[in-house]
C-alpha cells in the first residue's frame, strides 16, 4: 500500500490523550467519548480503504451545541478535528489523523421536519441520502440527487462532497438542490446559511460550504427541497458498434435539445463483466452499451424516447429496447448498478477512477485509457456517466504485487491529468479527499490554491478542521491512492457503486 | 519619473484619469495592482444596468467594463458558453438563439423601473447581483449555472475556479461564492455559464382571480403537482390591465403557471393541471408560446412597475408566509406582484422611510425571509441598509472579503459598511 504524508502529528497532543478524553468527558456525555483501540478501529478508513489510521479519540456529539463546545475546546487547544458522516465517501474526505479528535455525527439521524407546504424537508445531517426519500414518497415526493451508495450515504456528508448520481444530468447535485444548513465553525460559533426562503442575500456560504470536504465547517442540520415524483420513467438499453458512434449520440441527444434524467455508457469490457454477473440482457458483442432515462408525464417521455431512439439509429445503434414496464427498466439498470462488484470477479484489485470530460472528448479519452491500458499492461473497464461527462474507469490489479499497485496508480493519475488536459476536471462527484490531493496543481495554478487556502484560513486560522485533505502537501503532482477494493471487498460491500 | 510611473508608462494606461475603460486582462491586472498599492478604491461598472442597486459609496476611480466584452467559447452540443464579463447579456442572448437555446434562468431586467426602457446589462453585473427570474424554483438561480470563473482578486492575482463541464467538485465553489456579490470580491474577467435548450413549446395557464390567498393555493398546487409548473405568478386587480394579449380573456387579478416541454406533452399537463386545481371552462384560458412568451418577458422585466416613481424592493420569503407577510403590509400603500410560485413578492412602497422599512424588516425577518431595497429614494438610501446582515454573518463576510481583497478596494461599502 501506497504510503500517504499528512500532516505532521503533535507529539503535545499524542502525550496528553488522556487528559483531553477526560476534558471531552467533561462537555459531552462521557459515554460519547471513545478511547479504546477497539471502540477506535471502526473509524479508522472511509471509503477509500486503501487507506487506514486510527484516530486519537472518537466523540459521538448529540446536539448542535456540544458539536460546538467540542470544536471551541479543540480551538483552544489546538487539537485537529476531522469531521464523518456515514464514512462512505470515496476520496478519504473523513480518513482520521493520527492526533484527531473524530467527530462522528451518527447521533444526528432524525428528520426534524417535512414541510410539504415548502417543498422541503429539514433533516440532521446523518440521516441517510435515500431515508429523506423515503419520508416523503407516500406523498408522491422525492429528493432528487441520488448518489449510488445512497441507501447508506449520509446527507450531511452529501453536502460536504456536494454529491451527484446518476440523474444529476437533470436535476443537478446536492448544491443545486439544497436550501440551507446550521453549520458550526472551528471557533465553535453556531451559524445558519439560506433557510427555507431561496437565495438568502449576502455572499453565498451556503454555495461555499457544499462541497468544502468537511474543511471549513461541520454542518449539524440541512435543509433541502424535494420534488414530486415523476408520473411515468422509461428508458431506452442502445448498443453500439464503437465508442465514437455512442459518444456522438450523446452529443446529438443533447444538442436537439432533450435532456434526459440519466444518460449512461458502459465499454464493451464492462458490459460483458457486469452481463455475467447480473443477467441483464445487455447487448455484449456491442463495443459500447448505452442507457437512456427519461422521465415526466407520459406524451413528454413518449415524445422524448421516440427522439433519442431516431437519434441513436442515426448513429448506427446495433440494439435498441425500450422499456415496456418499470420492471424491465429496473432490469436495465441492474447491470450498470453491480459494475462495480462485477469487476472485483474479473481481477483480484481495482481503483475507481472519477474524471470528468466535455462530452464530445469521450471517445479521444476512452481512447486514450485504452492506449494507457496497454502502456502499464492492466486491464480497465469503463463506466460513464455520459450526460454530464463523468467518467469512472476502473483499472484492474493485483494489490498483493507492488508494482502492480504502482503502475495502477501512476495509471490512475495520468487518466486525471488528460481529463484536465482535454477541458474536464479531477473529480466529478467524488471529492479530492486525500486521494487527488497532489493532482490538484494539474487543474490550478499556485494562485488559485492560495485563494482557496486563504479562504480556508480565514475561516480555520489554525488549520484544524480536516487537514491534509483537498489540498496539496507535498507540491508536486505525486500519484496518491484511488479507491481501492480487495477481493470484491469493499469498506461496505452491499452498497451499490456507480 | 518614480520607478512606478515608469511602469505605469509601459503601457498606454493614464493613471491620473478617473474612469478606466479596459480591454484586455493585462490592463485590469495592471489597474488593481496599482490601486493595491496605492490603497486607491475602485467602483468596478459593466453597463450600469443595476448600478442603482446598493449602497452609495465612495470611491476615487471607476473600473467601467463596458470594453472587455466578447464571447470567447461557445459550444451548444456541450452547452456552455464562455464569455468575458463585459459582454452585455442581450449578445450572449442573441447568440444562443441562434441555436435554439437559452440562460435558463431568465434574468431581471431592471431597466425598466430605473429608466424605462430595456436595459440588461452586462453578463458580469447579472452574476455579481444573482437575481433570477421565474423559472428560479424549477431550475435555480443565477448561481446554478456558472460553471467557472475567472477574476481579478484585490492583490491583482488572476484566479479561477471551476471549468466548463458540469460536474466538478475540486476546489471550494467559489463560482457561487462570487455570484451575488456584487463585485467586492473580485473583478470577474471570464465567465463559463451553463446553458439548456430552449423548451419546445411554452404555454401558460391564466386563471382569473383577484384574490391572493386563492392565488397562493392555485400556486402551491400547480407547484406540487406534477405538471412540473416553469413558472408561477399572481398579479393583484390593479396589474391585470397591463397584459392586453389575444387569448387574455379578462383584464383583472390574475394567476399563471406557466408549462413547457414537447407540445404534446403541454397540452396533456395543462388539461391536467386545470383538472386538479378544479377550474371551470370559464375561469381561465390558456395563452399560446408566442403570447406567454410575451407575458413571461414582461414579468422578467418587472414592466407593471415600469418608471416607478416610487420605491421598490424585493422581497423573498417561504411560501407559506407569503399571505400572512402581504396581510401585514395592509397599512402601508403598496402594489405588490408574486414570482416564484408564491415565494417572492415584488412591492413598490409609495412612502417609504427609515421607520417603515425598519418595520416591513422585521415583519419579513419574523417569516423568515429577508429584503433588498432595489429602488429608494437617495435621502432613504443614504441612510438605511440596502441589505440585512446578522452579526456573525458579518463577521464571516469580513474575513471572507479580506482573503479577496485585503485593502477593501473593490466597491467598498456597496454591500454593507465595513465590507
Amino acid at each position: 500500500m501506497s504510503s500517504l504524508q499528512m500532516p505532521k502529528v503533535d507529539d503535545a497532543i499524542m502525550s496528553k490523550k488522556d487528559k483531553i478524553a477526560s476534558e471531552l468527558r467533561g462537555i459531552i456525555n462521557s459515554k460519547n467519548v471513545l478511547s479504546s483501540p477497539d471502540e477506535l478501529r471502526p473509524f479508522e478508513t472511509d471509503g477509500l480503504t486503501a487507506y487506514r489510521q486510527m484516530p486519537l479519540l472518537v466523540v459521538m456529539p448529540e446536539t448542535v451545541e456540544e458539536v460546538s463546545q467540542i470544536l471551541k475546546y479543540c480551538n483552544e487547544n489546538k487539537i485537529k478535528v476531522v469531521p464523518r458522516g456515514a464514512g462512505t465517501g470515496l476520496s478519504g474526505g473523513s480518513m482520521p489523523l493520527e492526533d484527531c479528535v473524530l467527530i462522528a455525527m451518527g447521533k444526528f439521524n432524525k428528520i426534524i421536519e417535512i414541510d410539504y407546504e415548502n417543498r422541503c424537508v429539514v433533516t440532521q445531517p446523518c440521516v441517510t441520502n435515500l431515508a429523506i426519500t423515503q419520508a416523503v414518497q407516500d406523498k408522491g415526493f422525492y429528493y432528487a440527487p441520488d448518489p449510488s451508495s445512497q441507501i447508506a450515504c449520509s446527507i450531511g456528508g452529501n453536502v460536504a462532497e456536494n454529491s451527484g448520481g446518476v440523474h444529476s444530468l437533470k436535476y443537478g447535485a446536492t448544491t443545486n438542490n439544497l436550501l440551507g444548513i446550521e453549520v458550526v465553525l472551528m471557533d465553535g460559533t453556531i451559524t445558519r446559511f439560506g433557510g427555507k426562503a431561496m437565495d438568502a442575500e449576502g455572499y453565498d456560504f451556503l454555495g461555499l460550504m457544499t462541497g468544502s470536504e468537511g474543511l471549513l465547517g461541520v454542518i449539524t442540520e440541512v435543509t433541502v427541497k424535494i420534488l414530486k415524483s415523476p408520473e411515468v420513467v422509461k428508458a431506452a438499453l442502445v448498443g453500439f458498434p464503437s465508442i465514437e458512434d455512442a459518444g456522438n449520440c450523446v452529443a446529438q441527444i443533447i444538442a436537439e435539445g432533450c435532456i434526459p434524467a440519466g444518460m449512461e455508457i458502459m465499454d464493451k469490457a464492462l458490459t460483458k463483466a457486469t452481463n455475467d454477473y447480473s443477467k441483464a440482457g445487455y447487448p455484449t458483442d456491442a463495443e459500447a452499451m448505452m442507457i437512456i432515462e427519461f422521465d415526466g408525464t407520459e406524451h413528454e417521455v413518449e415524445a422524448y424516447i421516440h427522439k433519442a431512439k431516431e437519434i441513436a439509429e442515426k448513429n448506427n445503434s446495433s440494439s435498441l429496447k425500450i422499456s415496456k414496464s418499470n420492471e424491465e427498466r429496473l432490469k436495465f439498470w441492474a447491470g450498470r448498478k453491480a459494475a462495480f462488484p462485477a469487476c472485483g470477479v474479473l481481477a483480484p484489485d481495482y481503483m475507481c477512477m472519477d474524471g470528468s470530460i466535455p462530452r464530445g472528448k469521450l471517445a479521444e479519452v476512452l481512447n486514450e485509457i485504452s492506449r494507457l491500458s496497454k502502456k502499464y499492461n492492466l486491464p480497465v473497464a469503463n463506466a460513464f456517466h455520459a450526460g454530464d461527462g463523468n467518467l469512472h474507469p476502473l483499472i484492474m490489479f493485483d494489490a498483493n504485487d507492488k508494482e502492480s499497485l504502482r503502475k495502477c496508480e501512476e495509471f490512475g493519475a495520468d487518466i486525471l491529468k488528460y481529463c484536465v488536459k482535454v477541458g474536464g476536471a479531477l473529480t466529478g462527484e467524488h471529492g479530492v479527499g486525500i486521494e487527488k490531493r497532489e493532482l490538484m496543481c494539474e487543474a490550478f495554478n499556485d494562485k488559485d490554491i492560495q485563494q482557496q487556502l486563504t479562504i480556508k484560513v480565514a475561516l480555520d486560522p489554525n488549520s484544524l478542521l480536516n487537514p491534509g485533505k483537498v489540498y496539496p502537501i507535498l507540491r508536486k503532482c505525486a500519484e496518491e491512492g484511488r479507491v481501492h477494493v480487495h477481493g470484491g471487498k469493499t469498506k461496505f460491500p452491499d452498497i451499490p457503486r456507480f | 519619473m518614480s520607478m512606478e510611473e515608469k511602469q505605469n508608462s509601459q503601457t498606454s494606461l493614464d493613471f491620473n484619469q478617473n474612469i478606466f475603460k479596459p480591454s484586455s486582462r493585462e490592463e485590469i491586472v495592471e489597474i488593481v495592482k496599482n490601486c493595491y498599492r496605492k490603497n486607491i478604491p475602485l467602483e468596478i461598472n459593466g453597463l450600469k444596468s443595476k448600478n442603482n442597486i446598493g449602497r452609495n459609496f465612495q470611491s476615487e476611480k471607476t473600473l467601467d467594463l463596458s470594453d472587455y466584452r466578447g464571447i470567447i467559447d461557445y459550444k451548444p452540443e456541450e452547452l456552455y458558453i464562455k464569455v468575458k464579463a463585459g459582454t452585455p447579456l442581450k449578445e450572449i442572448v442573441e447568440e444562443l438563439d441562434k441555436n435554439n437555446q437559452q440562460l435558463a434562468f431568465e434574468p431581471n431586467d431592471f431597466g425598466y423601473i430605473f429608466s424605462g426602457e430595456s436595459n440588461s446589462g452586462s453578463i458580469g453585473g447579472v452574476v455579481s447581483c444573482n437575481f433570477a427570474g421565474s423559472r428560479r424554483f424549477k431550475v435555480g438561480s443565477v448561481r446554478d449555472h456558472i460553471l467557472g470563473f475567472q477574476g481579478i482578486n484585490g492583490k491583482g492575482e488572476t484566479i479561477k475556479s471551476g471549468g466548463t463541464v458540469v460536474k466538478n467538485v475540486t476546489g471550494y465553489d467559489l463560482s457561487k461564492l462570487i455570484s451575488g456579490s456584487f463585485g467586492t470580491l473580485t473583478i470577474l474577467t471570464e465567465l463559463s455559464i451553463k446553458v439548456l435548450p430552449k423548451p419546445e413549446t411554452s404555454k401558460s395557464l391564466i386563471i382569473k382571480n383577484p384574490h391572493l390567498k386563492k392565488a397562493l393555493d392555485y400556486l402551491g398546487k400547480g407547484l406540487s403537482s406534477s405538471t412540473d409548473p416553469s413558472g408561477g405568478v399572481f398579479y393583484p386587480e390593479y396589474f391585470g390591465r397591463n397584459f392586453i394579449l389575444n387569448d387574455l380573456t379578462h383584464d383583472g387579478g390574475l394567476t399563471a403557471i406557466r408549462i413547457e416541454g414537447p407540445i404534446n406533452s403541454v397540452d396533456q399537463r395543462l388539461n391536467r393541471l386545470s383538472k386538479e386545481l378544479s377550474l371551470l371552462s370559464q375561469e381561465f384560458s390558456i395563452l399560446d408560446n408566442e403570447q406567454s412568451n410575451i407575458f413571461w418577458v414582461r414579468t422578467k422585466n418587472l414592466e407593471v412597475f415600469n418608471s416607478l416613481k416610487s420605491n421598490l424592493l424585493r422581497i423573498v420569503v417561504p411560501i407559506s408566509e407569503t399571505l400572512q407577510v402581504i396581510q401585514k403590509f395592509k397599512n402601508y400603500e403598496i402594489k405588490y406582484f408574486i414570482d416564484w410560485g408564491g415565494s417572492l413578492i415584488w412591492s413598490s412602497f409609495d412612502q417609504l422611510n427609515t421607520k417603515i422599512l425598519e418595520e416591513i424588516k422585521n415583519i419579513v425577518k419574523k417569516h423568515q425571509g429577508y429584503i433588498t431595497l432595489i429602488k429608494v429614494e437617495e435621502d432613504l438610501k443614504a441612510s438605511a441598509d440596502i441589505f440585512t446582515i446578522d452579526p456573525i454573518k458579518y463577521k464571516i463576510s469580513e474575513k471572507i472579503k479580506k482573503s479577496f481583497d485585503p485593502k477593501r478596494i473593490f466597491n467598498p461599502g456597496k454591500m454593507y459598511t465595513g465590507i
